[in-house]
């Protein structure tokens, strides 16, 4: 293949994201001899840590350092990959709330085709790259096709496309600051605000009755309260329970809530989501409850129980007292 | 401050059962039960929040077919002043891009300081806004999930980034914002307020009123083509417990005490 791909590396505080090595085992579904670049852009004495992280994996590394880059500003950086990317570009971005900011403009900018949230790649064929993306939350799969001779930005889910061992790509680092240019833009960034720390603390919890909109309305929280406290858990939710108020942001397992590690997760009327499940990590056993046979959650939970969540967690929450 | 706000007609996935038909054109549609994009009702929201304090408009405006008028009149039900209706068969099997050089057309036929868009609809592709700046050349940023009218045409927003950690920007209009929920409480509509809308008159814009040419929209001009729907191969999944409800607490206590979940 002609095109020159490119992978663009996300890092923080000197160190390159895990989504870094997936980025380059994507690259390799589109064509297996793929030398992607991988594209570092930032300020400060971390980034050439970063860039050293980034040869470890890639043949070649094009560094862009600049005081006004010291955060990933998408409004100053698009601009930025707009000018120092070939005609034809193939760029890989991770479908994270930068990629998000970044990537559908990017690709109107490049004019070339944008394939978002890709999960699994089939290959290319002559001209015409073949994806899978999900819809519906995961209830649907589908498979897109585009012509990239033109170019293409492509953004990648996390954990779909997990790293290949680790041998040392022994890449070079190109410094390339000098073609970084003007640097103006209409959006400035002010600063970060973390995110309030809750009551309970559910990163530390081993057991969580977690919550979705299945559970249809606040009254019906005490439902999942004496089930977490027949069994000595605490209760965690996914967005929309947040989003209606019933419980505080600090009770949010997700990319855009906590990441928890508990032992058992009992998903009750939760779809599964991938910005859900993505804060879900060590491996726990999931037991999900949900009225449908079809829903997400199942493919990834180790129990399931078709059911609706208001007549069955009651009946559970009754035996967990009398096995007591 | 003029805003226009873009609402996506969807199947509401908290209510269906999404079914691939066999021969993997498309999905079951018949029996979908629809409503407005949830990112899109946080949307309308905000804007007429937003006049609320500082005066001004608010136009909600669908690409769909004719089916489409009643989210733009459920959002006019809801507060917003004017609506549009973007409807042509040129439009039918649009990309992304494709739907968002309708929607830039219909900006640029207006006078709009703010345009807002869900963060991302059924697709989940969260493409159509970030493209939209770009075919008008305005600001752009996502995931917006506060807004504070500052000085001059300036906007003090927060971005949800990861972990909900607030990222605080200051962005200049005109520009495109796409709303995360959460952003607000969107208002209940009751039959009374869609009733009260009822008779008005929705404005239906078609390519031509537009000056989209055929090439640049719909199946012709979408370089992203989507082949087919399917139903991946399942994986191990879920051991479904079956039996009476008895049974199936009973089982799941045994494996709750097992893996520790029961303390
Ligand atoms: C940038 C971004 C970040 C995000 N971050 C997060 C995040 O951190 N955490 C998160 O959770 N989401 C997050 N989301 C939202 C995510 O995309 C989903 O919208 C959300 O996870 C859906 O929550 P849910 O599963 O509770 O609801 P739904 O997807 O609506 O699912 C409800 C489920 O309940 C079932 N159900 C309905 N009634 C019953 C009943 N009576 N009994 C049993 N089952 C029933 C339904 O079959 C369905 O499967 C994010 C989205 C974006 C765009
Ligand atoms: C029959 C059919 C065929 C299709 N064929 C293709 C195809 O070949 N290739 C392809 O890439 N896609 C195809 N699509 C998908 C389609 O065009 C999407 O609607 C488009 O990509 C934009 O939706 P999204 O969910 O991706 O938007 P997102 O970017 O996820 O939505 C973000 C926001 O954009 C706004 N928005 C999105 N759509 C609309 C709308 N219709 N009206 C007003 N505002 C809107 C809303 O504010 C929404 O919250 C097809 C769809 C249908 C129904």
């Amino acid at each position: 293949m002609a095109a020159q791909m490119f992978a663009y590396i996300l890092h923080k505080d000197g160190k390159a994201d895990d989504s870094a090595s997936e980025l380059v085992s994507a690259a390799r579904k589109i064509a297996p001899d793929a030398a992607p670049v991988a594209v570092v852009i930032g300020a400060g004495a971390g980034l050439d840590a970063v860039c050293a992280e980034a040869a470890g994996i890639y043949p070649q590394v094009w560094k862009f350092a600049h005081d006004a880059l010291a955060y990933p500003n998408a409004e100053l950086i698009r601009p930025l990959l707009q000018r120092v990317l070939p005609k034809g570009a193939v760029l890989l971005l991770p479908h994270t709330t930068f990629g998000m900011d970044v990537g559908p403009g990017l690709a109107v900018k490049l004019d070339a085709a944008y394939l978002p949230d890709v999960v699994g790649i089939d290959g290319l064929e002559g001209a015409t790259l073949k994806v899978v993306r999900q819809e519906f939350s995961g209830q649907a799969s589908t498979h897109l096709q585009a012509d990239i001779s033109g170019g293409a930005v492509i953004s990648v889910r996390s954990g779909c496309f997990p790293p290949e061992e680790t041998r040392s790509a022994g890449g070079q680092v190109a410094d390339k600051s000098a073609e970084v240019g003007d640097l103006a833009a209409r959006r400035r960034f002010v600063e970060v605000l973390q995110a309030e720390v809750g009551d309970v603390d559910i990163t530390k919890e081993e057991v969580l009755v977690s919550i979705g909109r299945g559970f249809g309305d606040k009254e019906n929280l005490p439902v999942a309260e004496e089930l977490a406290q027949a069994m000595g858990a605490v209760v965690s939710c996914s967005r929309p329970i947040v989003d209606a108020k019933w419980l505080e942001k600090g009770r949010q397992v997700g990319t855009s809530g906590k990441t928890v590690k508990p032992k058992v997760y009992l998903a009750l009327g939760i779809s599964g989501s991938f910005q859900h499940m993505g804060g879900l990590k060590g491996n726990p056993f999931i037991v999900a409850v949900n009225k449908n046979p079809k829903a997400p959650i199942f493919q990834v939970a180790n129990v399931g129980v078709v059911a609706d969540v208001l007549e069955f967690v009651p009946e559970l929450t009754k035996r967990v007292q009398e096995a007591k | 401050m003029e805003i226009l706000v873009c609402v996506k007609r969807v199947p509401d996935s908290a209510e269906n059962e999404i079914e691939v038909k066999a021969d993997g054109s498309d999905i079951k549609r018949e029996d979908l039960v629809y409503s407005v994009n949830e990112w899109d009702n946080y949307a309308v929201e905000e804007a007429i929040q937003i006049v609320d304090r500082v005066g001004g408009s608010v136009t909600v405006a669908s690409i769909g077919s004719p089916e489409a008028e009643e989210v733009v009149r459920r959002e006019m039900a809801m507060g917003a002043n004017n609506g549009l209706l973007l409807t042509d068969p040129a439009f039918e099997g649009s990309d992304g891009r494709g739907i968002a050089a309708i929607l830039a057309a219909a900006v640029r036929k207006g006078n709009y300081d703010l345009v807002l868009t869900g963060a991302q609809a059924d697709d989940g592709a969260a493409q159509v806004g970030g493209m939209v700046a770009a075919l008008l050349d305005w600001p752009y940023a996502s995931l917006v999930n506060m807004i504070e009218v500052k000085e001059a045409g300036v906007l003090r927003i927060g971005r949800e980034i990861e972990g909900g950690n607030q990222e605080i920007n200051e962005i200049q209009m005109p520009c495109v914002l796409s709303i995360q929920t959460g952003i607000n409480e969107p208002r209940y509509v009751g039959i009374r307020g869609i009733r009260k809308v009822a008779a008005v008159e929705i404005p239906v814009l078609k390519a031509a009123d537009l000056g989209l040419g055929a090439a640049e929209v719909g199946r012709a001009g979408a370089r992203v083509k989507r082949a087919d729907y399917f139903v991946p191969p399942a994986g191990a999944g879920a051991e479904i417990l079956q039996g009476s409800t008895d049974e199936i607490t009973a089982k799941l206590v045994d494996l709750l005490k097992a893996k520790g979940g029961i303390k």
